[in-house]
Formats: C-alpha cells, sequence, structure tokens
C-alpha cells in the first residue's frame, strides 16, 4: 500500500494515540501522522502539509470539529481529501450536521479498530 | 454555542422561536420518562460497552458502592463531564492514583507511575466517552444534551458535595483488581 497522511485532530492526545494505533491495524502503513489539538491547529496543519486523510473529533475547545470541518471547504484547504468525525456524538441530528459540512464518514466513540477500518479504507480505496 | 460552559446539541439552538418550542416540546416528554432516563441498567451497559471496546476488559459491577471508599487510596483521579440541554448535571469519574494509572495503560499500551498528564488525559476521555455513551441509551438525550469538555481533577482528601439532585446514580466497579466509581449527578430534567 502507498504511503497515507493523516491528520487527527483531538483535544485528547491519548485519543489521538489510539486512532493512529487503529489505523496502524486498519492496515495503514506506511503511516505518516499529524496531529492537531483543536480545529484551529488543525487549520494551521492543512495550509502546511499534505494529507491522505483527516479524522477529527467535534467536541473541542477553540474551534470544534463541525467549524473546522465548514473551514476547510470555505478556505479551500485538502480539497478531495476525505474526512472522518470520531466523536461520542452519536444522534442522527449530529450525523446530519457532520454530513452536511462535508463529512464522509462518522465513527462514534468508544469505536473498535474494526470499525475504524471498516470505515476508513473504503473511502482511501475511492480516492 | 456554551451554555453554563456545557456545549448544548446544536439543534436546539439554532433559532430563537423553534427553539423555544423544540425545547418546550422535549421537556414534556423528558420529564415524563424520568424512570427511563434514569434507569441504571443505562449506567451499567455504558460502562460495560466503554471498558471492554477502549481497554478490551470486562467490569463486574461491585454489589455496594461503599467498596470505593474500602478501597479508597489517598491519592485520587476525578474527572467531570457537564451535561447541558434538556438535562443539566454530570457524569463523573472517580477511582484511586494506581486504578488511574491502570485505565491509562490499558488505553496507550504504555507504562505510568505517576499521574501524569497523559493519565489525567486519558481519565478525562474515558468519562468524557462514559457520558456519551449513557445519554445515547436514551434518544431525547442523544439529540438534545450537550457534553462539556472533560475537567479532572487530582488530590487528596477531597469530597465532591451535590446539592438536592433531581436524581443520581452511583455505582462502582472493579477490572483486575481495580476500583472505580461512576456517577450521574440530574440536577434538572426539562
Amino acid at each position: 500500500m502507498r504511503e497515507v497522511r493523516a491528520l487527527i485532530v483531538d483535544d485528547s492526545s491519548v485519543m489521538r494515540k489510539i486512532v493512529e494505533r487503529a489505523l496502524r491495524q486498519a492496515g495503514l502503513d506506511p503511516l505518516v501522522v499529524h496531529e492537531a489539538c483543536s480545529g484551529t491547529e488543525g487549520l494551521e496543519v492543512l495550509k502546511a502539509a499534505q494529507v491522505d486523510l483527516i479524522l477529527s473529533d467535534i467536541n473541542m475547545p477553540s474551534m470544534d470539529g463541525l467549524e473546522f470541518l465548514r473551514q476547510i471547504r470555505a478556505q479551500n484547504l485538502a480539497p478531495g481529501v476525505p474526512v472522518v468525525m470520531i466523536t461520542t456524538e452519536s444522534s442522527e441530528e449530529h450525523v446530519k450536521q457532520a454530513i452536511l459540512a462535508g463529512a464522509r464518514g462518522y465513527i462514534r466513540k468508544p469505536f473498535t479498530a474494526e470499525q475504524v477500518k471498516e470505515r476508513v479504507l473504503p473511502l482511501l480505496t475511492a480516492a | 454555542m456554551l451554555l453554563n460552559g456545557v456545549r448544548t446539541a446544536e439543534n436546539t439552538l439554532m433559532s430563537g422561536d423553534g427553539t423555544e418550542k423544540l425545547e418546550s416540546g422535549m421537556a414534556q416528554s423528558l420529564r415524563e420518562s424520568v424512570h427511563v432516563v434514569s434507569d441504571p441498567r443505562n449506567l451499567d451497559a455504558s460502562v460495560e460497552e466503554v471498558f471492554e471496546l477502549m481497554l478490551g476488559v470486562r467490569c463486574e459491577r461491585s454489589k455496594d458502592a461503599s467498596v470505593m471508599a474500602a478501597n479508597a487510596e489517598p491519592e485520587s483521579v476525578t474527572a467531570v463531564v457537564g451535561f447541558g440541554g434538556l438535562l443539566s448535571g454530570a457524569c463523573v469519574f472517580r477511582c484511586g492514583a494506581s486504578a488511574a494509572m491502570r485505565v491509562a495503560a490499558r488505553m496507550t499500551g504504555m507504562e505510568f507511575h505517576q499521574i501524569d498528564e497523559t493519565v489525567k488525559d486519558g481519565i478525562g476521555e474515558i468519562c468524557n466517552m462514559l457520558a456519551g455513551a449513557w445519554k445515547g441509551k436514551v434518544p431525547d438525550l442523544a439529540a438534545h444534551c450537550g457534553l462539556s469538555v472533560p475537567a479532572v481533577i487530582t488530590g487528596r482528601d477531597y469530597n465532591l458535595h451535590v446539592q438536592a439532585p433531581e436524581f443520581q446514580l452511583e455505582h462502582a466497579y472493579n477490572f483486575e483488581d481495580a476500583h472505580f466509581a461512576v456517577t450521574i449527578v440530574c440536577d434538572s430534567l426539562q
């Protein structure tokens, strides 16, 4: 498999490590990971680096995940790059808002590595 | 948007008139179903789900919540995630230092010898997932109750007091000799 460059945005450093581990368990190897602890920091990363995949929490201080998504689109950053939301918020309304903002996938915390694989790999294959 | 420090569900705040009608309608529904919201089985199922999926361990519920006091350590870690919107209150995760390090080790695959920033971050995230899983058991709460970001308190000899909640659930659990307690405090239900 070709190298995959992923941006993981979550205010929890532990959760960023868990998501990275799940991506590796999903078979993404070699994998280059960029990390950000808020939407604001995520935008800065996207201005400086090219990525193939973005995974973002929703509930974060500074700039939440939905606003981060809107800003990615508004600033035309990472065009065509799939964004998957990974969050504790799981209602239909939250999923709808994420999809409307441009998310291509939605994973609810807690999650298994298998769920990450099922939702992420098809997006990379399609891209 | 923040309400008393708690992020409320977006759809309850989209517009003035719509919001008032929605919250008023939902309030009736939740008030009438307080027995569903306070069902203790939802808390047990949430703990089981979070610990099995994120730590790969099965938790046993201790029959007596006072088991926490019996296993009390001088240093403890408490994480709090607030609820806002239709239900106002908090999810509280509490454990001793050794249990906190055990939980963080299970989450990260690392070893810990003190309560550092990573341990606190991990305990906060566990509390966040417990709060999310618990409210997700009741569809109206999932949609119309928001979560705050976690706050984590560490120290010795402190108590947490809540004045006259609408209802409170406190369950103690253990895995591999690590003991912890999860409390759901509901201050008000609309």
